[in-house]
């Protein structure tokens, strides 16, 4: 697949890629269209990560790219090769939740929860990215993930708290 | 919903993405972040038939500074515009208006280079990239070429840019001093703006619309105005004359009018307010 010295790249309608998923090493060969989160949920088999709107609008399927917040259906799966994802099963530790996770559960921050994986997701994002976050803070930086139970209020109390939790010190996953 | 089927292939240099572009001409497409054609691809209003993933690259993802200009590489993404230490000195339009851009996910993947290329009249950056009167740097397999802001955009997701070439970096003048404004409006946070303004005082004050047109525009009334010494209110009354907005569900052509005249206004009285005081 790779590009030879001075060009003859050849592209290929299925693409070999080799991906650490919450640490853990996988490879497989996709069709060249297989979006991200359809490779994390049916070919890695980590249903944990929804899909809602499928058009980068609503955030449900916010993974970790290298430690950093995107939306698996706007980003094939082959450009994930070499890099790592962090799935919402991957954030916490063999006993303990992540704090992030943890200040959702003591802030009731979902109600369904079909829009917690992601909104936990790009929470720790946001909270890796900036300090002293606030309530508008947390507003603005959840600006990319929609809650139609409009639960918003808790889970901006969570987020407030899991990112001083995570600054705290507390065991941070990825 | 997924693209139609395509062959991918991953370019590590510029050459062998514009080795590529060269052998499958209109057939493929370059993807970096992919936020604009992606979506388009879900849709199928895009089909290329080859994609050419650059993100492997080396070289292209830094700021620096050169001279009068600073050079933004065709890989930085909109979330380093945002905190880049050198655009927030020399241009901090270019970091408001990256901040303004979809939301924090979308601003990790997406480029600068990437939303220029797209040339959305509803995008933030090709406004802003036309107020402060930038530039790309194009490569083909025969040569690079400097493309200046205002010949750039040609017409609806049209630009000058060739099948067989690709960006390699976006220049902007230093403006550090003159004042700037990035204003839009939005019906809800995340959303494309129904209409937006990038402004940049200085000696020759820029002024540029968001969705006011089939292309990004300038407001080159506004900005004659500004040069002749008229009054925020005055000039910014001019600024939906070169314009021809569409009508839809968000807004009428006329609503539209009036927001680019509203927030041209409130743009230029916040350029005035922070730029440096007059010698």
């Amino acid at each position: 697949m790779g590009p030879n010295s001075g060009g003859g790249m050849q592209a290929s309608d299925t693409v070999a890629i080799e991906v650490e998923v919450n640490g853990r090493a996988e490879a497989h060969t996709v069709a060249a269209r297989t979006l991200l989160v359809h490779y994390l949920r049916e070919t890695v088999g980590l249903t944990g990560t929804h899909i809602g709107c499928d058009t980068s609008s609503c955030g449900a399927c916010t993974v970790l790219l290298d430690g950093e917040s995107v939306k698996s259906c706007t980003v094939l799966a082959a450009q994930a090769h070499g890099h790592s994802i962090t799935t919402i099963e991957g954030l916490a530790s063999a006993d303990d939740l992540h704090p992030m996770q943890q200040a959702f559960q003591d802030h009731h921050g979902l109600q369904c929860g079909y829009c917690t994986a992601g909104m936990v997701l790009a929470a720790v994002s946001l909270a890796t990215e900036h300090t002293d976050l606030d309530g508008p803070a947390v507003r603005v930086g959840l600006e990319g993930n929609l809650c139609r139970c409009t639960g918003y209020h808790n889970i901006v109390a969570a987020v407030v708290a899991g990112a001083a939790a995570m600054q705290s010190g507390q065991p941070v996953a990825p | 919903m997924i693209p139609a089927p395509f062959a991918f292939a991953r370019a590590d240099s510029v050459d062998a993405a514009v080795a590529a572009l060269t052998e499958h001409g209109d057939e493929a497409k370059l993807v970096a972040g992919g936020h604009s054609l992606l979506p388009l691809m879900k849709l199928r209003l895009a089909t290329p038939t080859v994609l050419i993933d650059v993100n492997d690259v080396v070289g292209l993802d830094g700021i620096h500074e050169d001279g009068d200009e600073i050079v933004v590489g065709s890989l930085v993404r909109h979330a380093a515009l945002v905190t880049s230490p050198v655009v927030r000195a020399h241009t901090p339009l270019l970091a408001a208006a990256a901040a303004e851009v979809g939301d924090p996910q979308v601003r990790h993947r997406g480029t600068l280079a990437g939303s220029l290329a797209h040339g959305d009249p509803a995008a933030d950056l090709p406004a802003a990239f036309l107020a402060l009167r930038g530039s790309v740097t194009a490569r083909s397999a025969t040569g690079t070429r400097r493309i200046e802001a205002d010949d750039f955009f040609l017409g609806f997701l049209e630009t000058a840019l060739a099948p067989d070439e690709m960006i390699t970096e976006v220049r902007l003048p230093k403006c550090a001093g003159a004042g700037w404004a990035f204003e839009k409006f939005t019906h809800r946070a995340q959303d494309w703006a129904i209409v937006g303004v990038a402004a940049v005082g200085g000696d020759r004050p820029g002024v540029a619309l968001v969705n006011m047109g089939g292309t990004p525009i300038r407001a080159a009334a506004v900005e004659k105005a500004l040069r002749s010494g008229a009054t925020a209110d005055a000039a910014a009354e001019l600024a939906d004359t070169e314009s021809d907005p569409s009508a839809d569900r968000n807004a009428s052509a006329g609503f539209r009018r009036h927001l680019a005249r509203v927030l041209t206004r409130r743009a230029l009285l916040d350029v005035a307010g922070r730029g440096a005081p007059a010698a």
